[in-house]
């Protein structure tokens, strides 16, 4: 179990996407899924950064993983208001351009990318955790 | 992030270099914006240097949009977008919004 605290700014997320993507690599997905897990994290901490702090610098985000023989496990705590995935709607992208109301894209993707995604929130604030499934090993 | 306008004569070509996230989105914002002050609507986004691209980026392209196919006086075009790109774009639905050329000479005369 590898961890890491970032401050919860914008500028974080590129340091953190660095530190998903060894880890992806450690794990040894391919190219595609290292990006899954990439976006995946990186729309994660934006949420984090926008909705659960209401704004940048005012808390940290806590990013731990782990590789076990089946999966990748990407934790990321945060000190913020509660996330209740249940009151964002999923984008609607059948809808024509003009009528396209933006947000709520990040959670989608984040669903789409990896293989389980969870939220839990306690007395220290929110967990979120996800986990993509290993590829079968090539030995 | 590097972002350089040319003003072509049928339309202009915006090429990005980087990462375009919620930290960098802003620039690309700004940098389409800008031409659209100008009364510019048709734009061909050279996306050849851009290898990661979050919901926040596709977002800025999809207000630009809208703002450049109003009056049917304009469009934004993708060029040379990277498979990981493609994929993403396609897998959250957000395809069916843009036309994606393979290069920056067909995207321009498809104007």
């Amino acid at each position: 179990m590898t961890t890491e605290v970032f401050p919860g700014s914008y500028a974080s997320l590129h340091p953190i996407r660095e530190f998903v993507v060894k880890a992806a690599r450690q794990a040894g997905f391919d190219e595609a899924g290292v990006y899954s897990v990439e976006l995946a994290v990186d729309e994660a901490c934006s949420n984090i950064i926008e909705h659960a702090y209401g704004g940048e610098s005012k808390g940290d985000i806590r990013c731990t993983y782990q590789i076990s023989a089946e999966s990748l496990t990407i934790i990321l705590k945060d000190r913020g208001k509660r996330f209740n995935p249940e009151n964002v709607p999923d984008p609607d992208f059948s809808a024509q351009l003009e009528n396209l109301k933006v947000g709520g894209a990040g959670l989608f993707l984040m669903r789409k990318m990896m293989d389980m995604v969870t939220f839990e929130f306690n007395e220290n604030g929110n967990v979120l955790t996800m986990v993509k499934y290993r590829p079968p090993s090539s030995d | 992030m590097d972002i350089a306008t040319t003003q072509l004569k049928r339309c202009d070509l915006l090429s990005v270099n980087g990462r375009i996230d919620s930290y960098t989105a802003p620039q690309v914002e700004d940098a389409l914006k800008s031409l659209l002050d100008k009364g510019r609507f048709k734009i061909v986004l050279d996306m050849a240097g851009v290898d990661f691209m979050s919901s926040k980026g596709w977002w800025v392209l999809i207000e630009a949009q809208k703002a450049c196919r109003r009056y049917n006086r304009g469009e934004v075009v993708l060029v040379d977008l990277q498979d990981k790109l493609r994929e993403s774009l396609n897998l959250v639905g957000m395809g069916s919004y843009f036309k994606v050329f393979d290069d920056v000479t067909t995207a321009v005369g498809s104007f």
